[in-house]
């Protein structure tokens, strides 16, 4: 390569790492506040981790705690007090059982109906295409009370079901999956018929595992969605806090006696986020590995 | 037994006719080729044969059962596919298992993990890796086993999807354009390697191809198929001698054909250019089409009433052979001869040469372009 070649890259770097800089900084922020006194958080000062003296916290001994009990670093206070004082595993443990539960049956309704509108003929099919492409239209807030209303009189508010339901068919994942299956070879599944297969053994055995790539892709956009949607369980999980997912537990730090505590706050944020990075950090790697179609051409 | 007889097939996609009610009798054994240019209706055909498509009309019969409402799964049949469609996500073993998974497993045994109980599977997983591995030994393509589709080449692809076809020991094998997405040297190898196939398999094959190399080298008999329509189905020597009409002629054979504008008079005698055939036409006093190959024409010194002259245009040199493209004096045709590199090497683009026929080779055509025969008379 050339000097000019250099300074052409150079640039190209330079502008991406302003554009990294900008979307990291509200993270760097939330894990420096997670790890600093409250002092040193409305003072400003202290750079990344603070001085991390051993101190005692007002907050905690007002909660109730004895004084020793509340002596410590900052950064050990923060995380245990965010524990303390709300059930942290309980919440992350509902988000995962909803979030899978949704991302399963999604796909369970996705693939078949995907498969169906790529793959097989059938009278009506152009049509309930366009209305699947019509859905994607319709805004999540717009039914949002119907769908309350509908879930309140079958008597499932406050349960996993009035969380899960309504999100089971998604006609995005249908869209996304029905344009990876257009690329399929026909004679693919031409040879799969021939084995012997029937079309849900197709959809199963050859569609699915070719898919891999697309269906990470959509989990990742379904998982991030449902994991840090806070709109929707907040309408439907009114007075169980067994049920809370990580965003409504967030939510349990704001107000109250200990009304600006960010310490505490940032560190429950932080253990909220961490399993959707580490989550996308290994299903990146295997997105890039990725299934192709080499086999076929 | 692998017999097939498909009956006043005719198949048409909403308006348009693809196949135009077609007989063919396939006797057991049989390579037979379905041949044709693109978009004639071969594929279609096949995959009626298959099941893969469901035809508008007609029977297709295998050993003698009408399969018309039998699903392609359980006509017993083994398709190759011009892209081999391997399961790319499969290992070459699972890739040949799956077929034979599929038919000896019931559904309880091919659960995973809970299928490992049934009693009877062990057995059936010993019979089919054993075929398994018979049948990669006659493909030699043991080493490859433990590989993915992707890591093979084509023509190892090529292999493995004849083999997928094979371990079942189907009634027939369908080949749909199998070798045409190999290159030039693999392909005349492995049409080779397909016809010792048959001979040691003795299945009956129903081969697919647009390219008439390919036809006439390994097939026992070739069915010539244009729009929609069969025109000769015979052997290939047969097509190629005694082309029952003049689009079979000059799709048959390459080069192609030479066909001149020519006259019969009253009496049926027959004339072209500035030649006379010497021989009568069952038809009198019409214009017909004389169809000569290329092989059959010679550049020669003479100048006679059997001759005729032209320019050559362009020289094609194969080495065993070269092949001149010819205008013809008067304009109105451009031929091509074939000439023996040792006789004919010093002519090259621009000299005029004169071309003589070799006798008792021509083809008469009516102006149909159906075949006319002539008379001893």
């Amino acid at each position: 390569m050339e000097a000019k070649q250099y300074i052409g890259e150079g640039w190209k770097h330079a502008i991406l790492i302003i554009g990294a800089i900008v979307v990291m900084l509200p993270f760097y922020m939330m894990v420096s506040m997670s790890l600093k006194s409250q002092q040193e958080i409305q003072s400003i000062s202290g750079g990344l981790i603070g001085a991390q003296e051993t101190q005692t916290f007002p907050v905690c001994v007002k909660t109730g705690y004895s004084e020793e009990t509340c002596t410590m670093k900052p950064y050990q206070y923060n995380y245990w007090f965010a524990f303390e004082k709300a059930p942290i595993p309980r919440y992350l443990m509902n988000g995962v059982i909803v979030t899978l539960s949704i991302f399963i049956i999604q796909v369970l309704v996705a693939l078949p109906c995907a498969y169906a509108l790529a793959k097989l003929r059938f009278y009506g099919r152009e049509f309930v295409f366009s209305m699947v492409l019509f859905c994607l239209l319709i805004p999540v807030h717009g039914i949002a009370l119907p769908l309350y209303v509908m879930l309140a009189q079958a008597g499932l508010v406050d349960t996993y079901s009035a969380l899960i339901l309504p999100w089971t068919i998604s006609v995005f994942g249908i869209f996304l999956m029905r344009q990876f299956f257009m690329t399929v070879p026909d004679e693919l599944i031409d040879a799969a018929r021939m084995d012997g297969m029937g079309e849900y053994a197709i959809v199963w055995k050859v569609m699915l595992p070719t898919a891999i790539p697309a269906l990470l892709a959509f989990a990742i956009f379904s998982v991030v969605a449902h994991w840090n949607d806070y709109f929707w369980p907040r309408m439907v999980i009114t007075g169980n806090r067994d049920l809370f997912t990580p965003p409504l537990g967030i939510r349990e730090f704001r107000g109250g006696i200990d009304s600006d505590e960010f310490g505490p706050m940032m560190a429950s944020i932080v253990t909220v986020t961490v399993p959707l990075i580490v989550a996308f950090i290994i299903a990146q790697k295997r997105f890039i590995e990725g299934i192709t179609l080499t086999g076929m051409k | 037994m692998g017999t097939i007889s498909l009956k006043n097939i005719s198949k048409s996609f909403g308006s348009t006719q693809v196949l135009n009610n077609l007989n063919v009798d396939i006797n057991d054994g049989e390579f037979l080729t379905l041949v044709g240019p693109s978009g004639c209706g071969k594929s279609t055909l096949l995959r009626i044969i298959a099941g893969l498509e469901q035809q508008t009309s007609g029977d297709v019969l295998i050993d003698n059962k009408n399969v018309n409402r039998v699903r392609a799964s359980e006509r017993d049949l083994a398709m190759v596919f011009q892209s081999y469609a391997l399961y790319p996500h499969l290992t070459v073993r699972r890739n040949l298992e799956t077929p034979l998974r599929l038919r000896d497993y019931n559904a309880f045994e091919r659960l995973p993990l809970i299928g490992n109980f049934s009693p009877s599977k062990k057995e059936k997983t010993e019979s089919i890796n054993q075929l398994v591995n018979k049948t990669s030994e006659t493909l030699k393509i043991s080493e490859l086993l433990d590989r993915k589709p992707g890591q093979l080449s084509g023509g190892q692809r090529q292999r493995v999807a004849l083999g997928r076809a094979m371990v079942r020991e189907p009634v027939a094998f369908l080949m749909d354009e199998p070798l045409s997405n190999l290159d030039a040297a693999l392909r005349v190898h492995m049409r080779s390697e397909l016809s010792e196939l048959h001979n040691s398999l003795k299945t009956t094959f129903v081969y697919v191809t647009h390219d008439q190399a390919e036809a006439l080298t390994m097939s026992s008999r070739m069915a010539v198929m244009i729009d929609g329509n069969l025109l000769q189905l015979d052997k290939p020597q047969e097509v190629y001698d005694n082309p029952s009409s003049l689009s079979v002629a000059q799709f048959v054979g390459s080069p192609k054909i030479n066909i001149f504008k020519g006259t019969a008079d009253s009496s049926g005698m027959i004339s072209f250019l500035n030649v006379n055939l010497k021989r009568k036409s069952s038809e009198s006093n019409t214009d017909l089409h004389i169809g000569i190959r290329p092989e059959h024409l010679e550049i020669t010194n003479e100048s006679n009433e059997n001759t005729f002259s032209g320019t050559v245009a362009y020289r094609e040199n194969l080495g065993s052979d070269i092949f001149f493209h010819v205008n013809i004096e008067d304009g109105s045709n451009k031929i091509i001869v074939r000439g023996l590199p040792q006789f004919t090497h010093q002519i090259s683009n621009g000299s005029s040469v004169n071309i003589k026929r070799v006798s008792d080779k021509a083809l008469l055509f009516n102006q149909a372009g159906m075949r006319v025969q002539f008379t001893n008379a």
